[in-house]
């Protein structure tokens, strides 16, 4: 009998005992490679999401309405680039060097979010992306706070604790525009019907057609299934926008009282499919931002190093 | 998954106390030049809402871990020694809280 090969069933069998008995699993623990693998993607491609989402709402900065709204917009960046540090800080715990991460996001190895390939061509837009895209991240990430892995699910939860913000500041937004004149109303509308079907993709493929959620969830990754987040986004959101007087763009969408739940019509895959592998609006533009910033900023890095050293070597010297 | 990483800024762990009166907890970790910057950093990216009043940086390799593989031996001299506990002392109600 191959001893190796039992040796690895017998842990494979205790770090699913624990992950079972609801026992969270730290850094230097042993586990399934594919676990580690696993999470190290999920992880990443959150930070990223986290760091490129920075970019849509980025582009309003400069020409937001009031000094208020700037001042809250810029906020509401600061904590998303806090976010993307704190889940690369937590990524980092799985092995994987920040450096490598980067390199994975500018050559394209490592996906974000599709979401974030949409344009921001409005004003409206960022209260639409405030209200729809954080109130789903917050749908997302409120599951995962009990994610079986340590760090990520503290991580989870130091942010869901600052993204309520967001969603608030986004819907203030769009009722300010939804009370507005009819050029106001009808921008809000607009922003609406463009990112509607974006959001529930943000949820991911169905389950039927989901192949890596089964493992995830018997690792407790993932907790609950990318159908029921998407339900669950859909009946909390409706009646916001029926408060705003308006229109979500679905002629399908319908109250099912036998489910308790929003029936809803069908999410166009092939356009997802088609952002995911590159062909979004924007990929292109946001990856050359993200590139750019971070070889422009080669020389801080570099600059910032040489002086630490230098000053090092000037205390050595003294002592 | 050892890319070269020489050019890294170096890793601090980040631990912070809330408030006076509570121990400093970790936080989690951040990338800097030097401790100052590590400081300053910690600053911005742990507490943008007025989560501390004090802030301590260690660069990670600086840190000693106990490994979780020692697990059982490591923690074995307190699992034999019950008497360490109050609830190893059987005393009569009579004595009233103690
Ligand atoms: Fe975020
Ligand atoms: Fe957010």
């Amino acid at each position: 009998m191959d001893v190796a090969k039992t040796d690895f069933n017998d842990l494979e069998e205790a770090f699913q005992a624990k992950i079972d008995a609801e026992k969270r699993i730290e850094p230097k623990e042993w586990m399934p490679d594919k676990y580690r693998q696993t999470l190290i993607r999920q992880m990443s491609q959150h930070a990223h999401s986290e760091v490129v989402g920075m970019l849509p709402e980025g582009n309003w900065l400069t020409r937001a309405p009031t000094l208020k709204r700037k001042a809250i917009l810029m906020a509401k960046i600061q904590d998303e680039g806090g976010h993307g540090l704190y889940l690369y800080s937590a990524t980092e715990t799985l092995g994987i060097s920040r450096d490598e991460m980067f390199d994975q996001l500018h050559t394209g190895k490592a996906k974000y979010s599709t979401i974030f390939n949409y344009p921001t061509l409005t004003w409206a837009d960022i209260g639409a992306i405030g209200w729809l895209v954080d109130g789903a991240a917050i749908v997302n990430q409120i599951a995962l706070c009990r994610c079986s892995y340590g760090p990520y699910a503290r991580a989870m939860i130091r942010i869901c604790k600052e993204e309520s913000f967001h969603q608030r500041q986004g819907y203030e937004i769009m009722m300010t525009m939804a009370q507005g004149t009819k050029e106001q109303r009808e921008m809000a509308q607009d922003a609406l019907n463009r990112w509607w079907w974006p959001t529930l993709m943000m949820f991911g493929p169905n389950d039927t057609n989901s192949a890596n959620s089964a493992q995830s969830m018997k690792w407790k990754i993932k907790r609950q299934s990318n159908d029921e987040l998407r339900q669950k986004f859909i009946d909390a959101t409706v009646p916001q926008a029926e408060y705003l007087k308006l229109r979500i763009p679905d002629d399908k969408l319908v109250w099912n009282e036998e489910r308790g739940h929003y029936d809803f019509g069908d999410i166009d895959w092939n356009e997802f499919k088609n952002v995911v592998s590159g062909n979004g609006l924007c990929n292109r533009e946001r990856l050359k931002a993200r590139v750019d910033a971070h070889d422009g900023g080669k020389w801080v890095r570099d600059a910032a190093l040489a002086y630490a050293a230098k000053k090092a070597a000037r205390k050595a010297e003294a002592a | 998954m050892t890319k070269d990483t020489h050019d890294e800024l170096p890793l601090y762990e980040v631990f912070i106390r809330s408030k006076n009166g509570l121990d400093h907890k970790h936080v989690g970790s951040l990338h800097a030049s030097d401790a100052e910057m590590a400081l300053t950093n910690a600053r911005d990216v742990y507490t943008r809402r007025g989560e501390g009043v004090s802030i301590w940086v260690v660069k990670s390799t600086d840190i000693v871990a106990s490994s979780p593989e020692d697990k059982g031996n490591f923690y074995e001299p307190s699992d034999d020694k019950l008497y360490r506990h109050p609830t190893f002392f059987n005393l009569p109600d009579e004595v009233g809280h103690m």
